[in-house]
């Protein structure tokens, strides 16, 4: 099963910086081959930070656009990955190599079981998902 | 017929868990070994009163079960996954007969070894923990356990029926984790085995201070547990330390009211629970370094020794706290700690450090602090400061038993 593995990490508001930068970019370039080589990764990518986000949300219709994250916390959503797993343990294992520390502060990592299994999304494929959920 | 009923009611505590494990290993998940148990249970109390209870209980239920889910398998068959099913079939179709089960179900020790990692898996939130494990080891029905805890039926049915479906929708597995893994996971196991002991011991809500059933069912898990991992030493000093508690339980309330330590009548405390607990403490410190049980344990079992309060030996005692404050330096341990320091003859050093804990204000909500503190004022004849406290102490005192006893307390200072 895909689990999608949320790495939240604090940091500076304009990301991660030099020497820190660098170890933990070499972290996660680790767990990546590893993942690869093993045939588990599905895919992995970071996000530029969070001074570049934008809030999207719609009220009546209307478009209400705001600047930076939903909300205003400690961690902050730094990238993610999305592995296949046997089970729980075994996206734990990988989650436990992911690097989350930012300017010597730690961070977490969220893991959610992906629920389509299908990796082309076609629409009879969801309702048949979507219909199995509720039986 | 209240007879067979708790017959009946005896036997799926003793086997529910062995045998729910192995279904479980069988057919991959929690839910439908679970309905399969509880429908043999009703063709249990069918049956039985009639046909008499069989020779091999453990057996007939183990059938029962099986065909349940037999049963079950197929009528669901068209709306399973189409892996589940197949797993299914596969290793279920056709075995109904008796030695075919019998063969099927052998006593993987394992199987319980996974059950109880997997109900306590970290994952789960602690209240699902407790509830799984009561539900599939302890074999107790969801409504003993909601009585146990005080909690409506309901609330209790959701809290594992959530815990079930994280189970499966997170596909927590049903292993027995790596030994690499095994420490963190086997604290998990112990904390839960030791929050039912203690919701037991020290009921947190109600008009009971004990509730025995509970401390009992901690204590066969305690023993499970020993049996599965027995060089685990935490294992075994987690057990001696409930056994010891649980020896003073009929000393612990009079006529309703609560009784200190110091007061209890120790001829009432149960020698056999004693003599078990003190030889498994010398056993745990026998097969490893000491642990947080094992210590909690040495220090109950001083206690336990000691027929006068007069002679409790204070000083081994607040030396076992501060080794324990090395392992785990936690308010509330550094708390037992002052009050040995107290109880060893030296009440103003024991009052001072916990004064220096109250200035932390970790332990505000704490009533136990209160109570300890306001208990050192008293013996310190600092009265009108031991009545604040006291008052304090009981009006974050949540049963109440213990809240009786402070209040006592408190109108024998007014008294004075």
């Amino acid at each position: 099963m895909r689990y999608m593995m949320l790495v939240y990490s604090t940091e500076g508001p304009d990301g991660l910086a030099g020497a820190e930068a660098q170890r933990i970019y070499e972290g996660h370039w680790k767990v990546m081959e590893e993942a690869t080589r093993k045939g588990v990764l599905v895919g992995a990518e970071p996000l530029a930070p969070t001074s570049t986000a934008t809030t999207v949300r719609v009220q009546n219709g209307e478009a209400l656009v705001t600047d930076g994250p939903f909300a205003e916390t400690k961690e902050h959503l730094a990238g993610y990955y999305i592995m296949e797993c046997e089970n729980l343990d075994e996206a734990i294992e990988w989650a436990v190599k992911i690097p989350t520390a930012c300017q010597g502060s730690e961070g977490c990592i969220e893991i959610r079981p992906m629920r389509w299994q299908s990796s082309r999304a076609e629409p009879e494929a969801i309702a048949e998902n979507v219909a199995s959920l509720n039986g | 017929m209240a007879d067979i009923r708790s017959a009946a009611e005896s036997v799926f505590r003793e086997e529910s868990g062995r045998i729910i494990a192995g279904l479980i290993r069988i057919c991959g998940s929690f839910d439908r070994p679970e309905e399969a148990m509880q429908e043999s249970f009703a063709a249990a109390l069918a049956s039985w009163p009639i046909k008499g209870i069989p020779a091999n209980p453990a057996g007939w239920i183990m059938t029962a079960a099986h065909r349940k889910l037999i049963d079950a398998a197929r009528r669901e068959r068209t709306r399973l996954e189409k892996q589940d099913s197949l797993k299914y079939e596969t290793q279920i179709a056709g075995s109904a007969s008796y030695a075919q089960t019998e063969e099927a179900f052998m006593d993987f020790p394992d199987d319980r070894l996974r059950l109880i990692f997997t109900c306590c898996h970290p994952a789960l939130n602690v209240e699902a923990q407790v509830a799984l494990t009561l539900r599939t080891l302890g074999g107790l029905s969801t409504p003993e356990i909601a009585k146990s805890f005080l909690l409506p039926e309901p609330t209790l049915a959701q809290r594992l029926v959530r815990a079930k479906r994280k189970i499966q929708e997170a596909r927590i597995p049903y292993e027995v984790p790596p030994q690499d893994r095994l420490p963190e996971r086997l604290a998990s196991v112990q904390a839960v085995i030791y929050l039912i002991f203690n919701e037991g011991y020290a009921a947190s809500s109600g008009t009971e201070l004990v509730r025995n059933e509970l401390c009992a069912e901690a204590i066969r898990l305690g023993r499970v547990l020993c049996e599965l991992l027995p060089r685990e030493a935490e294992n075994t000093g987690l057990l001696a330390l409930m056994l010891l508690q649980h020896s003073r339980r009929d000393a612990r309330v009079l006529n309703g009211e609560l009784v200190t330590l110091e007061e209890q009548d120790r001829s009432l405390w149960d020698r056999g629970a004693i003599s078990e607990g003190l030889m498994l403490v010398e056993k745990a410190l026998s097969l490893g370094p000491a642990g947080p049980y094992q210590l909690q344990a040495a220090v109950a079992a001083l206690h336990a020794e000691t027929a006068n309060s007069d002679d409790t030996d204070w000083p081994q005692i607040a030396a076992l706290y501060e080794k324990l404050l090395e392992m785990n330096p936690s308010p509330v341990i550094a708390l037992n700690h002052a009050v040995a320091v107290a109880m060893n003859g030296r009440l103003e050093a024991g009052l001072n450090r916990i004064e220096a804990l109250g200035r932390s204000r970790q332990l505000d909500r704490y009533y136990l602090f209160h109570a300890a503190r306001a208990d050192l004022l008293r013996r310190l004849n600092q009265n009108s400061d031991a009545a604040a406290a006291y008052q304090k102490a009981a009006a974050l005192a949540t049963n109440r038993v213990e809240v009786d006893f402070l209040n006592r307390r408190l109108r024998q200072l007014k008294r004075d």
